[in-house]
């Protein structure tokens, strides 16, 4: 029963982060393979903090977030206003997500590869699931604003939406801005929840599988992406049994997602049970991105 | 000490160039970023250790071995996981997420089957080197800066001088127009995957001889994205370029400033160079479609 219960908290995290993701690479459409390095950011500021300097866990934790959405700048502001296009953008990120964790294991504060042991244990099941509850509601709210139908737009046609007065870099930066504190909150709850950090922990490996929970729940749509998530996490440890084996299922569900199910699972639906109707109908990429 | 660091640096860069070039030949036809590549060189790597040391075929059958088993390890990845997608014209950022999924699959399955451990090839060059001018240099260094540069050549001369080099060639130009002339799609995309999976066993084994074989070391694959973007995505003599000039600097800077930014170096000199010059040094940029 603790183990669920630990594979149901690490969802919530997760969710959390998808949940930012889901807003800069399903609505504003740019594809990030660094957001590891947000989490990884939000991670350590809020483990520091309160490892080191015995600050209360949420002022940590906001401190995260504060921190993952100042570095995201520092990416974001060069590379969004070259306005990278597709892989050039994704490369740039993976870069910058690489280079995050070789600085990390470099730094003293940080003791290195070695990592930060004895994180004090703050995230528990009901933090988690009522963070990533108020995560999901704000989100929506997002997509549903008036920033929000500015990014879908962008996404869609971004000429045609700076044709219409939309400030590109400035709707870009702003959902870059979201998505990376919603990774330094994950990145906290984490550090709160697993008691130990390594810079090994915040590889590529994490950035792909955030992305492509997105990719495969469905581009344009909140729920799709938390499904996914969800589904990426429960179905290796359902699988535990052949232990070594879940990180080859998880590889080939992703796969075969994009394969049989190419506009994710959810497609640009939200979840609703008016989808179980359509489930069946052919895929087409004429509505596609 | 100047020159010893240059024919390094010139050795690295020659093997970034190889592993720039697979992943190039593939960006240039279906304009996606194939991330399976690094899977194929370590595979290409660990096929390579085990012709030669446990089947004790000879370095130079092996190497052979090694550059045709990773040949069809690519074109059985794009029979099974990119066609059904090409077929059906997907965009290039699911062909993406595939080339993800495939190797997180079998960079496990590496990690099922054959275990965690790193395997060193057998000590054939390493330890021999040859004086030029008064530095030591590296037989392996030479030799795979040598190698690499054939190679890449032979590539040129193929696609330059055959019919199917031409359509290869026509194709990255206009995939539609180039179908239209009546070449023959499916083929031309298989070719081009077991060219760029013998570019990845050869690859592979040059880095196997340098470092170690082990499961992630596909991860060195980063630099030959890097390298690619640097040169122009897409573009063969830009990934040359961009390999030799990312391996040269990079080991530069290990030498004369410090090992530990090297890396840091390397994933900063790409965004820097996004940000100056987004096509990089011979790639054509496509700016946003309207």
């Amino acid at each position: 029963m603790q183990y669920i219960l630990g594979i149901i908290t690490v969802i919530c995290i997760e969710v959390v982060a998808v949940a930012g993701l889901s807003v800069f690479t399903g609505f504003t459409g740019l594809f990030s393979l660094g957001h590891a390095a947000f989490i990884a950011i939000g991670a350590y500021t809020s483990a520091i903090l309160t490892y080191f300097y015995h600050l209360p866990f949420f002022i940590a934790l906001i401190a995260g977030m504060i921190m993952s959405a100042l570095v995201s700048l520092i990416i974001g502001i060069p590379t969004l206003r070259a306005k990278l296009r597709g892989d050039y953008f994704a490369i740039a990120t993976l870069g910058f997500g690489e280079a995050v964790r070789v600085i990390l294991e470099n730094l003293s504060i940080t003791q290195g590869a070695r990592g930060l042991p004895g994180i004090p244990h703050y995230t528990t099941l009901p933090v988690a699931a009522i963070i990533s509850v108020i995560i999901i509601y704000l989100t929506k709210n997002f997509i549903w604003s008036k920033y929000g139908r500015n990014a879908i737009a962008v996404r869609e046609d971004p000429v045609a939406a700076e044709m219409g007065g939309i400030d590109l870099l400035k709707v870009r930066l702003l959902s870059l801005g979201y998505s990376a504190a919603c990774a330094g909150l994950a990145g906290g709850l984490f550090a709160h929840y697993i008691n130990f950090i390594q810079p090994a922990m915040f590889t590529s490996v994490l950035s792909t599988q955030l992305t492509a929970a997105v990719v495969a729940g469905g581009i344009g749509s909140l729920t799709g992406p938390i499904f996914a998530i969800s589904i990426f996490i429960a179905v290796p440890e359902i699988l535990r049994v052949a232990n070594m084996w879940r990180l080859v299922a998880y590889g080939l569900i992703l796969i075969l997602i994009m394969i049989y199910r190419p506009s994710g699972i959810m497609g640009y639906k939200e979840f609703s049970f008016e989808f179980l109707r359509k489930i069946r109908k052919p895929e087409s990429f004429e509505s596609g991105v | 000490m100047l020159l010893q660091t240059l024919i390094t640096g010139l050795s690295i860069g020659g093997v970034y160039a190889l592993m720039a070039v697979g992943y190039s030949l593939v960006f240039s036809i279906l304009n996606f970023s194939n991330f399976a590549h690094g899977t194929i060189i370590m595979l290409g790597a660990y096929i390579g250790y085990f012709l030669v040391s446990h089947i004790k075929l000879g370095f130079y059958f092996s190497f052979l071995g090694a550059i045709l088993g990773a040949a069809l390890l690519a074109l059985i990845n794009v029979k099974l996981a990119y066609d059904p997608l090409i077929k059906r014209k997907a965009p290039p950022l699911y062909l993406m997420i595939t080339a993800m999924g495939v190797s997180i699959f079998l960079e496990n399955m590496v990690y099922v089957t054959v275990g965690s451990h790193f395997y060193s090839y057998p000590e054939i060059f390493k330890k021999s080197s040859i004086n030029i001018l008064g530095s030591e240099i590296g037989v392996l260094d030479f030799f795979a800066l040598i190698f690499s540069f054939v190679a890449i050549y032979l590539l040129h001369l193929y696609l330059t001088k055959t019919k199917i080099g031409t359509a290869i060639r026509a194709a990255s130009y206009d995939m539609t127009a180039a179908s239209l002339y009546g070449v023959n799609m499916s083929k031309l995309i298989g070719i081009v995957f077991l060219l760029a999976g013998c570019f990845a066993g050869l690859a592979g084994v040059f880095m196997g001889m340098k470092y170690m074989v082990y499961p992630t070391m596909g991860w060195i694959t980063n630099k030959a994205y890097i390298a690619a973007v640097i040169g122009g995505l897409g573009s063969l003599p830009g990934a040359v370029i961009g390999g030799v000039i990312l391996g040269v600097l990079e080991t530069f800077v290990s030498v004369y400033i410090s090992s530990v930014i090297r890396d840091v170096f390397s994933f900063t000199l790409v965004i820097v160079f996004l940000i100056i010059m987004p096509a990089g040094l011979l790639g054509k940029y496509l700016e946003e479609k309207v």
